[in-house]
């Protein structure tokens, strides 16, 4: 008898390595013949620890399962959830990216090929450097780190620059709340972004990749350090890819804990073993990169992706999606929700939807109050943007951003102010000091976020004030973007602003 | 001056690093994982090896949240402050587990048993309150799981 129980950080932090102990335990002492393999999750986090048992139907589900559960569930008598892939949740979904996470072992290699695994690698192996970008170009990929710059574009220039090495990077820094996909596709599904980074090697010539991972992260880690060295020792990874005669290996290398670093230009000072500060663009990193070098840096949703795009070519991908929004999006719903966890489908999903619907409501049962799109930096939409449809310039057109499709949703009982003075304070505590809008801007901020609180309104116009200045002077987003959750809190919920006024008189 | 077993652990450290591009961090990390924290005495040697000025070496380790320059408590307990974990209760969470310790965000009880830090997402965004102790994940934490894990930590 298979048994599948994910070894996602989600379901070990809610008890997964308890259940499988439990069940090895059990089995032995009842004398079972079982296989207990260790999965990726299906991203239905609330279920967690979701364990599967393979039966001559499919695959039946057993959550949220507890120790205690463990004999009933050997007994059969265990309450099922049914097969797994017929939940609604898993049936609504388009999996592309995420074809393989939750249901794979992610460090067999075996199951990887099983599943349609190095089959986009193989295809590229057989095209030309250009051939390659042009059909990630096709496909209508961009970056799923937040900007949404066409990823088949940036790789057009790096593939025109000339210099005797060049880099892929990707960059695993995410560290915006409310977003783990990065993290989910990393432990579950690590060939994928290895499978990724390579075939963007092989199209602008590249011959060593970095993947710059954050150190809240351990799982993580652990994971694609394992799956690199499987990578090599199978000739996946190494001088010579896959018998193609072409040369990529990679590294992984630990962030150290500062947010900034998610930055492109951050990130590569830090790659360097400088201070994370941000640099000033041009020179794009795509022609002075990673030690000056022209460089690829790519988010790890972003790499993950290509495998697919290149398995089933540009036109199957491209075919997903809304106007520009090409493809799908791995949605990651979070806070306070009923259902939170991962649900990938393609663009253009009106944002209510995903809220009262697929996220099933807040956990806490109380009304909706404000949901937080795209992490720290993110706008907070208030309920009467809710028909908006998941897609970049959509969103942009309400004042908000999709970012890394993190979304995070409030219960009424939130206090808008203190979550835009939170927003200020992060940008405090994380700015990297090189620019001064963001760094001393974020710590005024603060101070004038309190002073409102105070009922001070004149205070109001000066933050206003402040925000512009941050959004146009600054030299990247953390700055320049801390004004969306400050102004969206302002603009969409005036009364936290003002009761605080009443209140103090 | 650095003593002899110093320089004999920063030989190792350096060596298992020389094929690296941009080696720094990865360096730090591995005295940290070696010491519990960055002992001065290291920096000049870092900076010899890497020909930059020790200065540089202190602006990095200064730069990011993980390196430290003084031995933690027994057992490290972040808990995550983002904004996601916040819409589930984290703030109350911080608010007690700082109490309880009665120390102050990054502070070591007077026992020496546990640091506690905050941390920017842990990716446990839709199972918070998110915690994280000595590098294991915890879930869904309300005030009673925080109490038995300042408890299990000694504090």
């Amino acid at each position: 008898m298979k048994i599948y129980i994910p070894l996602d950080s989600a379901a070990k932090a809610v008890g997964a390595d308890d259940v499988a102990d439990a069940i090895l335990l059990e089995a032995n002492t009842r004398g079972l013949d079982i296989e207990v393999i260790r999965n990726g999750t299906r991203g239905m986090i609330w279920l967690e620890p979701l364990v599967e048992i393979e039966t001559e139907s499919g695959r039946v589900g057993y959550g949220i399962v507890d120790v205690a559960d463990v004999p009933a569930l050997l007994d059969g008598k265990l309450e099922s959830l049914g097969v797994v892939e017929d939940l609604d949740w898993m049936k609504g979904q388009t999996r592309l990216t995420f074809q393989r996470c939750g249901i794979t072992d992610p460090l067999s290699l075996t199951d990887y090929e099983a599943h349609g695994g190095l089959t986009g690698l193989r295809n590229a192996i057989a095209m030309t450097p250009a051939g390659i970008v042009e059909e990630v170009t096709n496909s209508g990929l961009r970056g799923r780190g937040g900007a949404g710059f066409p990823t088949g574009i940036k790789w057009n220039t790096v593939l025109g620059a000339q210099a005797d090495q060049k880099y892929i990077v990707c960059n695993a820094d995410e560290g915006d709340s409310g977003t783990f996909a990065d993290r989910m596709i990393m432990e579950g599904d690590p060939f994928t972004l290895i499978e990724g980074m390579i075939i963007a090697g092989l199209a602008v010539e590249a011959t060593q990749g970095y993947v710059y991972l954050r150190s809240e992260y351990p799982d993580a880690i652990d994971i694609m350090e394992k799956a690199v060295v499987l990578a090599r020792a199978a000739g996946i990874l190494g001088a010579d890819v896959l018998g193609s005669g072409r040369a990529f290996d990679m590294e992984i290398r630990v962030g150290a804990g500062a947010y900034v670093c998610g930055e492109e230009t951050s990130l590569l000072n830090s790659l360097e073993g400088k201070r994370g500060v941000v640099r000033a663009k041009p020179p794009l990193p795509a022609l002075e990169g990673f030690l000056g070098k022209p460089t690829v840096v790519n988010n790890v949703i972003s790499l993950a992706t290509v495998p697919v795009v290149m398995e089933k070519g540009a036109a199957h991908y491209a075919d997903f999606g809304l106007g520009r929004s090409k493809g799908t999006m791995p949605i990651q719903i979070a806070g306070n929700v009923k259902f939170g966890g991962l649900y990938e489908t393609a663009f253009g999903l009106p944002l209510g939807d995903l809220i009262d619907k697929i996220a099933g409501g807040t956990l806490s049962g109380r009304p909706v109050k404000a949901v937080q799109v795209g992490g720290p930096l993110g706008a907070y939409m208030p309920r009467s943007k809710f028909d908006t449809p998941f897609a970049y310039e959509e969103f942009d057109g309400q004042g908000g951003l999709i970012g890394h499709a993190g979304v995070v949703v409030f219960d009424d009982s939130t206090d808008m102010l203190g979550m835009a003075r939170f927003a200020m304070e992060f940008c405090a505590v994380e700015s990297c000091g090189k620019c001064t809008p963001c760094r001393i801007g974020a710590v005024r901020g603060v101070e004038t976020i309190d002073r409102i609180g105070k009922g001070d309104t004149d205070a109001i116009e000066l933050l206003e004030d402040l925000c512009e200045t941050m959004k146009d002077g600054s030299l990247c987003a953390l700055g320049g973007f801390t004004p969306f959750p400050v102004m969206s809190a302002l603009q969409n919920f005036p009364d936290d602003f003002a009761t605080k006024k009443e209140a103090a008189e | 001056m650095s003593d002899v077993q110093t320089i004999e652990i920063m030989q190792g450290i350096l060596a298992r690093h020389a094929k690296q591009e941009g080696p720094l961090l990865p360096i730090l990390h591995s005295v940290q994982a070696e010491y519990g924290f960055i002992p001065v005495d290291v920096v000049q040697i870092i900076a010899d090896h890497l020909n930059i000025t020790r200065a540089e070496v202190h602006g990095v380790i200064s730069f990011y949240h993980d390196f430290r320059d003084a031995p933690a408590g027994k057992h490290i307990i972040k808990i995550c402050r983002a904004e996601a974990c916040q819409s589930v209760g984290a703030n109350a969470l911080s608010d007690r587990a700082l109490e309880k310790l009665g120390v102050e965000w990054g502070g070591t009880t007077a026992n020496s048993s546990v640091t506690i830090e905050a941390v920017y997402c842990l990716g446990l965004c839709a199972c918070g309150p998110a915690a994280m102790v000595d590098g294991k994940v915890v879930g869904r934490v309300d005030g009673a799981k925080l109490d038995k894990l300042l408890a299990e930590a000694g504090a």
